[in-house]
């Protein structure tokens, strides 16, 4: 066989990469985003104030960055909070917040989805039933449709 | 509120003569159906078929009585009504991607194209070679054209596309028309001007729709959510966000009073009355009652030996429409006070909506 069949490196190559008409997200400086307080929303778990852990934890959504450590942390945050809320409370936690913040909360809902593990499913399930009682569908809708995310 | 089937195919887009008494629809394929309206049925009359790929506009000028379809094959023709024969023009609108939606202008002298290429073609009768001509606009839009609308000015022209912008353009043909005056959209408007770009519209734009004075612009995106721009007010854009599944089209029924209908299968009515308020009215459906009544002993059985189960499982949606509505159209009625508008989905379902202001 001739020489150059051995190699199949160029099934590698990401030939959209170099597609002139390729659609480019505009760019939005995102470098100052550094998600939620971590320390604010600590002592307010601690101090169970569980409705402004979730007001504090929803501030600051680190949407533009792309540092993902900064996302992952907000994630890892996030589920703090919701994991510290007892069942019972959880609808509550979902009406005290506005429109805005059932789809920031929803995005942060799937976010956790994509890395499923023993304790956070149970908990993320109930919190979706409650924010898409709230949201609607819109609101999955808009969690799918947004280019940029947490 | 009244339904006609006209099948089992989804039906693509629709468009209504002066009338109202003739309907042209494509049923999801490459032809071009007119039905006429006998009583409470309808019966076609003409079938245009040049289109090689599927149809996906058909706009039909009230005055001059003639149609213009665009479709998947990169192509446009022109149907003009020659001793109760439909006879295609071709016009050369010079794209190399599909077309995706055609608009004649206010006063029918001439019509715009959106298209895949990332630009509109916007045509114009040339007497002295009787043929179209078609300038494009093509900067700064960065994906397909999903959805046009014209502002009564016949100048202005309102595009929604996919690269999740909605903008305004300047459509002014020095050779066909005289100079436009100023509008609160703006005072220059030489041919591809853009004097409205908003790009958070943080989906697709699938439908826009002048307010009847143009004073106003409200479209409807993929991310369920309903915008209008404000001239008058700086351009200043209020989006509201539903818990509805997307809307895909819009009209507007009064100077306040919007419309929008899509893949929950049921119109919805919104009001805007200035910046900050749009908000949602009600839903223009009335579900079906569906009827519980007391089962006799012989149904319960009947069903459980028929379907397995007790109890009465409703399988269609509580809508007249069982899928999504593509198209929504005003019937009777100015711009400025519509009372009827149809809406046309992939049921393959045509109905006729009242609308009380």
């Amino acid at each position: 066989m001739s020489k150059n069949t051995v190699s199949d490196r160029f099934r590698k190559v990401d030939v959209d990469e170099y597609d002139e008409n390729k659609f480019v997200d505009e760019e939005e400086g995102g470098e100052n985003q550094l998600g939620p307080d971590e320390a604010e929303v600590d002592s307010l778990i601690r101090q169970g104030n569980l409705m402004g852990a979730l007001q504090a934890v929803l501030k600051n959504p680190p949407i533009n960055t792309k540092n993902q450590n900064v996302k992952d942390r907000a994630e890892g945050l996030v589920l703090k909070v919701l994991s510290s809320f007892k069942s019972t409370d959880i609808e509550k936690g979902v009406q005290s917040l506005d429109k805005n913040g059932v789809d920031l909360l929803m995005k942060y809902i799937y976010k956790g989805f994509e890395q499923p593990s023993e304790n956070n499913s149970a908990v993320l399930l109930q919190w979706h039933e409650k924010a898409l009682s709230a949201g609607g569908v819109g609101c999955i809708v808009r969690v799918l449709t947004a280019r940029k995310t947490v | 509120m009244s339904l006609y089937s006209f099948g089992l195919e989804p039906l693509s887009c629709h468009a209504w003569n002066k009338d109202r008494t003739q309907i042209a629809i494509s049923p999801n394929s490459n032809v071009v159906h007119i039905y006429q309206k006998q009583g409470k049925e309808w019966t076609k009359i003409h079938e245009l078929t040049e289109h090689s790929g599927r149809i996906t506009g058909i706009d039909w000028a009230p005055e001059s009585n003639r149609i213009v379809t665009c479709a998947s094959d990169r192509n446009a023709y022109v149907w003009t009504l020659k001793d109760g024969v439909w006879k295609p023009t071709l016009v050369l609108v010079r794209i190399n991607r599909a077309a995706t939606c055609v608009k004649w202008s206010p006063l029918e002298n001439k019509f715009a194209l959106g298209s895949g290429a990332k630009l509109i073609s916007v045509c114009y009768f040339e007497k002295e070679n009787d043929w179209w001509l078609s300038k494009h606009i093509k900067k700064p839009i960065n994906s397909t054209v999903l959805s046009l609308d014209w502002h009564p000015n016949n100048i202005l022209l309102a595009a929604g596309s996919a690269d999740l912008h909605c903008r305004i353009f300047s459509t002014y043909i020095k050779d066909i028309e005289d100079k436009p005056g100023p509008t609160p959209w703006g005072s220059k408007m030489p041919f591809g001007e853009v004097l409205l770009e908003y790009k958070e519209c943080g989906g697709w734009v699938h439908s826009v729709c002048f307010s009847p004075s143009g004073d106003a612009l409200a479209w409807v995106s993929h991310n369920s959510a309903i915008s209008v721009a404000n001239a008058t007010q700086g351009k200043e854009v209020t989006q509201l966000t539903t818990g509805h599944l997307p809307l895909l089209s819009m009209l507007y029924v009064s100077e306040t009073e919007i419309v929008a209908a899509g893949h929950d299968c049921c119109p919805y009515q919104f009001s805007y009355k200035g910046p900050g308020c749009l908000e949602f009215v009600k839903k223009v459906d009335i579900p079906k009652q569906s009827s519980k009544g007391n089962m006799s002993a012989m149904q319960h059985f009947r069903n459980l030996d028929k379907k397995a189960t007790t109890e009465e499982e409703e399988t269609g949606l509580g809508s007249l429409h069982q899928n999504s509505i593509t198209q929504l159209c005003i019937l009777e009625g100015p711009k400025a006070k519509v009372e009827k508008f149809s809406s046309v989905g992939l049921d393959g379902a045509m109905v006729v909506w009242d609308f009380k202001h």
